[in-house]
């Protein structure tokens, strides 16, 4: 089976118990189960390649341009690993069967689990660094969401924001020292950086790489100073304890250090830092397991312990340091996975874990006790289980250890973290199942049925045979795993007796000693109790909570609702940047020559210049400001014009009457005039802030004016291209329409989006209180007497077929000449306009047939349609094509080109979105009481009345005095 | 004519970072549209000053504007009126719904006041007294 294959399956796997929640827990566990060993049929058919010592590799390209591969490969530790996520998990699955109620959402749990079971296969098989750090981040996900699992309980999403945050936070730590050793070795291969060891060392990043590294690994496997997180992680389900945070996950740490062992490795900082780490978390967590009563957090704290007991083995950097150090994962899998369960048996039979309240539960629950007999003896590291074999290895690595020139220290706490470890061990077997039958259990316990002790029992089995024949059992792959790890062939010899050796004297000293303090527990508890100790969850919180202080409060400052704090910010921000980068960059004066000046422009110029003033002098008078910005509007579209842009010319001007018609009607809603209300300081500010950024901006592009290009443009492409591929002359539509049609497709896109939410908008808006204001709306400007005044209607008429074929001209002539869809767009939208506001909105509206939101829609549907054309003539999307046709009756060539079908879909959706959003705005101004009118002028010369008509008029309204008013509603 | 285009650029741009940090929202409106015309015209001289060259293929010239910034400032006006359009439309719908046409949110946290000059008060009965309804 591919290598891909075994870390996807999870992954494709994890759909399956989710869809089928309803199908009840055993069609979801059956289905997990299946899709685990389906992965570790694949995984095991792989066994005979890497026990030979073959290392397999899969390399499958993503975008090898940039270096990114999917890559996968598996050797001896990858290997373990893999066996260990995958054999664990499919025992875990039968355990989890029976240990979850019916009630519960197993199809979720399992879901998650295999979630876990792919992240966690992904990190042991890849071969690449920015996959591991996915895949590590994803077991902190799933470790989350599993921890959490039981949403109903506080300490549940307590433990698992927790373990997410130390376990990310270490992630991203991780990830940062191994893109160091990517950089230092030029790849982010693991497979290479293995090779690149003499390289690495010599860098002098090496420590702060190292360093960062450890950070990671350290926290995922609950090393000290990060080891609090694993306790608060027990308030998950068992099954997820037994699983993620003995067997597996926690042991991704490890993985990492294995992994990188040999990079690493014989260096004294590894040494220092990881041994230490190491024998500090062993002791401490040792000790401190001894005095837990809650039975899971015995186990997390011994796990925590035992954890520290490996990463020492791998601080040392020896080859026995190594073989030792994975023998022990081994050994702690099975014994630890299979003492979670019975905490769990235990727990769900007698419901309390609380060893206070507990023992005597031999006689009542044999199989429970024989099984955590074995186990917890083997934790111990009594013989002849398999604890005891690598317990061993680690004294005796220890006995041989000097530290700082000290040779006993390194001895001594090994010494003191084993003897612990047999108190704990001792008493988690003495005080649960030993001792007299009580009988204030809270439920009358008894063995659970054989589906809940069958995956212990396996595991047990397994502790005592690997105990008995270790070479037969395990050595195979002890063998091959720690040749991966040191990078060189190990041949370990692992037997029960070693002859009488300083570690055999030191295992005595433990075991002696560990019982004496289980027979002193009482006495040491109370003292215990008695000390002060540091709280880890409340420094935890404390930390959390100043950050979130912090956050808030840097937050709040910036953006504290009011936009003008953040333009300012943002204007200063862009300032300071620019400021600083001239001033540490080099300038020297412009060599370009200056285009000389013409009197014209610079009339121009004065205009433009005064209008500028003028607004930020007047603005408080609002359509003042608005006619002098119509003026600047214009003396741009004239210096378009006259710089040698004549499409930005048309498009400016178009844009500006429609964007003045706009604001015009929207200020017809808002107050005429802005209170003067900004305080002198703040004037003086924001006049600071807008002259500075003004100066930059025009001494920025003067700057640039006054240079030649850097580089070439592609801009000479584009005119070379223009006629002989596109067909067009106008380069500026070509590029538009052709060159970058995909740019503009998007643009008409966002136009369309825009319009619709102004529709959308406007529709929320008359259903809200905005509604109940503008039936009462009381006009505050003056009513025209005359609104449809007859001149008006007749030109606007005569202007429409005009205007409609200038538009037509404009739209057609686009593709060599000025022109195009934008424009004629606008120009056709302007002439329709002229219409609503001759003859009033809802009489055009009465006489117009399309449907602006369709005409949007149409315009971007025939734009695509006309780019997914180029899909039938096997090119890509956009692609235009073109010929030139001869019309008949001697009217001459033409040219078609297919840019002009994506012209016209540009034109329908600008008019459709100028058109729809001045129809939201009138719409508006019909609920604020604006009247509806049926003709198409005010007064209508045609129906004039003649003389005796307005006597009789006049006599009718004396009679009726409101009918003439009726026409106006 | 360097010179020109770059203090209009400057002084436009000014205007407009001046009239965007105002506390209304139609001078922040107006600031916006002085702001594009800003850097349309920026975008569009890094494309170089050049007069009476238009990038139109023909026989009589051979030396042509730079079109690729026209292109992209094309594109620009069009989508700028659109967002004008939007800004405009959230705008005036803030202030239909909350009686005022401040910017700052800051205000949202007091009660919302009903500007009595500008803004009548949305009860209808006050200024249509069921006497005078015929007359309307």
């Amino acid at each position: 089976m591919p290598l891909a294959l075994i870390a996807a399956l999870p992954f494709l796997g994890a759909l399956l118990p989710g869809l089928m929640a309803r199908a009840g827990r055993n069609t979801a566990a059956l289905v997990t189960g299946a899709v685990t060993a389906l992965a570790l049929l694949g995984l095991v058919l792989h066994a005979p390649a890497v026990i030979g010592g073959q290392v397999l590799h899969q390399h499958i390209a993503w975008v090898p341009q940039i270096g990114l591969n999917a890559d996968f490969f598996l050797d001896g530790l990858g290997f373990l690993f893999a066996l260990l996520i995958l054999g664990i998990g499919l025992l875990i699955v039968i355990y989890a069967r029976f240990y979850l109620d019916p009630s519960e959402n197993t199809g979720e749990f399992f879901t998650y689990l295999l979630l876990f079971q792919g992240a966690m296969l992904g990190i042991v098989l890849t071969d690449n660094v920015l996959m591991l750090l996915v895949f590590w981040e994803l077991t902190s996900l799933s470790s989350f969401l599993l921890i959490g699992f039981w949403k109903h309980l506080a300490e549940g999403r307590q433990g698992a924001r927790m373990a997410l945050t130390v376990t990310g936070m270490g992630g991203l730590s991780m990830i940062a020292g191994m893109l160091i050793l990517g950089h230092i070795v030029g790849s982010y291969d693991i497979s290479t950086i293995l090779q690149h060891a003499e390289e690495i060392q010599a860098s002098p990043l090496f420590l702060p790489a190292m360093i960062l590294v450890l950070v990671g690994a350290f926290a995922k496997s609950a090393q000290f100073p990060f080891h609090f997180w694993l306790p608060h992680a027990m308030a998950a389900p068992t099954p997820v304890s037994a699983y993620l945070h003995s067997a597996t996950m926690v042991k991704a740490g490890l993985f990492l250090m294995a992994r990188l062992w040999p990079v690493f490795a014989g260096r004294p900082e590894w040494f220092y830092v990881v041994s230490t780490v190491g024998l500090v978390t062993m002791v401490m967590a040792a000790k401190i397991a001894l005095f837990k009563d809650d039975l899971k957090a015995l186990l997390a704290y011994s796990t925590v312990s035992h954890l520290g007991l490996i990463t020492f083995l791998f601080g040392l950097g020896t080859k026995a340091g190594a073989i030792a150090g994975v023998f022990h994962i081994i050994n702690h899998a099975t014994f630890k996975a299979a003492l979670f369960m019975t905490a769990g048996i235990v727990d769900h039979e007698t419901h309390t874990r609380d060893a206070k309240r507990l023992g005597g539960l031999m006689t009542l629950m044999p199989i429970t006790f024989t099984i955590a007999t074995v186990a917890g003896l083997s934790m111990a590291g009594i013989p002849p289980f398999n604890g005891f074999l690598s317990k061993e290895m680690m004294l005796e690595a220890a006995a041989h250890t000097g530290w700082w020139g000290l040779d006993w220290i390194v001895p001594l706490g090994a010494t003191v973290g084993a003897l612990f470890s047999v108190a704990y061990a001792l008493r988690y077997v003495a005080h649960v199942f030993l001792g007299p039958v009580r009988d204030d259990y809270p439920t009358q316990p008894h063995d659970p049925v054989p589906g809940m002790w069958i995956s212990p029992a396996i595991l047990a089995t397994l502790v005592i045979l690997i105990g008995l024949f270790p070479m037969t059992m395990a050595g195979w792959l002890v063998t091959a795993a720690a040749s991966a790890v040191t990078g060189a062939e190990v041949h370990p010899h692992i037997v029960l007796w070693h002859g009488i050796t300083p570690a055999l004297w030191m295992s005595v000293i433990a075991i002696a000693g560990g019982a004496l303090l289980l027979a002193l527990h009482a006495p040491l508890n109370r003292l215990w109790e008695a000390t002060p100790k540091p709280h880890a969850k409340a420094m935890f919180d404390a930390v959390i909570d100043w950050a979130a202080r912090g956050a808030r409060g840097l937050t709040q400052g910036l953006h504290n609702g009011a936009i003008s704090r953040y333009l300012a910010i943002f204007s200063v921000v862009v300032l300071v940047a620019g400021v600083w980068a001239f001033f540490t960059g080099a300038y020297s004066p412009g060599t370009r020559p200056m285009t000389p000046l013409e009197p014209v422009p610079v009339i121009a110029w004065f205009a433009l210049m005064a209008a500028t003033v003028a607004v930020v002098r007047y603005h408080h008078n609002r359509l003042l400001a608005l006619v002098l910005v119509g003026i600047i509007g214009l003396m741009v579209s004239i210096a378009f014009v006259y710089l040698s842009a004549p499409d930005l010319a048309l498009t400016q001007i178009s844009v500006e009457v429609v964007t003045v018609m706009l604001l015009l009607l929207a200020l017809n809603f808002l107050p005429k005039d802005s209170p003067r209300e900004s305080s002198a300081p703040r004037k003086t500010r924001d006049a600071v802030i807008a002259i500075a950024s003004g100066l930059g901006l025009g001494g920025l592009i003067y700057a640039l004016m006054t240079r030649d290009f850097a580089y070439p443009t592609i801009s000479d492409w584009h005119m070379a291209h223009s006629k002989a591929e596109a067909g067009g002359e106008n380069v500026v539509n070509v590029i538009i329409v052709d060159f970058r049609g995909y740019d503009t497709f998007g643009e008409i896109t966002v136009l369309g989006i825009a319009a619709l939410a102004i529709y959308a908008l406007t529709d929320a808006l008359l259903r809200g209180p905005a509604n109940a204001r503008l039936r009462g709306w009381v006009p505050d400007l003056k009513r025209a007497g005359d609104r449809h005044p007859l001149m008006l209607v007749v030109a606007t008429r005569v202007m429409m077929p005009i205007a409609v074929l200038v538009g037509a001209f404009i739209y057609l002539r686009g593709h060599n000449e000025p022109g195009g869809g934008f424009v004629a767009g606008l120009v056709i939208a302007i002439a329709l306009l002229m219409q609503y506001m001759a003859s009033g909105f809802a009489w055009a509206h009465l006489r117009q047939r399309a449907n602006y939101q369709n005409l949007i829609g149409f315009g971007v549907l025939l734009a695509a349609a006309t780019g997914i054309g180029a899909f039938f003539n096997g090119r890509p999307f956009l692609t235009s094509d073109f010929g030139h046709f001869y019309l008949p009756w001697h009217l001459g060539e033409f040219e078609l080109a297919t840019a002009m079908g994506f012209d016209a879909g540009v034109f329908l959706t600008v008019v459709g979105a100028v058109m729809l959003a001045l129809a939201s705005l009138s719409l508006i101004a019909r609920r604020a009481g604006e009247t509806v009118n049926q003709t198409p002028m005010s007064t209508d010369p045609s129906k004039a009345k003649t003389p005796e008509e307005k006597a009789n008029a006049l006599d009718e309204a004396a009679a009726e005095p409101h009918d003439d008013a009726s026409e106006e509603h | 004519m360097e010179l020109l285009v770059a203090s209009a650029v400057g002084l436009m741009s000014a205007a407009g970072i001046y009239l965007v940090l105002r506390l209304r929202t139609f001078p922040v409106i107006l600031g916006l549209a002085m702001l594009s015309y800003a850097v349309n015209l920026f975008l569009f001289a890094t494309g170089r000053i050049v007069v009476g060259e238009p990038a139109i293929l023909s026989l009589h010239l051979n030396h042509y504007t730079d079109p690729l910034p026209q292109a992209l400032v094309l594109t620009a006006i069009v989508i700028s009126f659109g967002m004008t359009a939007l800004v405009v439309m959230l705008s005036l719908g803030a202030y239909l719904e909350t009686g005022n046409d401040r910017i700052d949110m800051v205000d949202e946290v007091e009660k919302p006041q009903i500007d009595p000059e500008h803004m009548p008060a949305p009860s209808a009965p006050e200024r249509h007294p069921a006497g005078q309804e015929p007359q309307r």
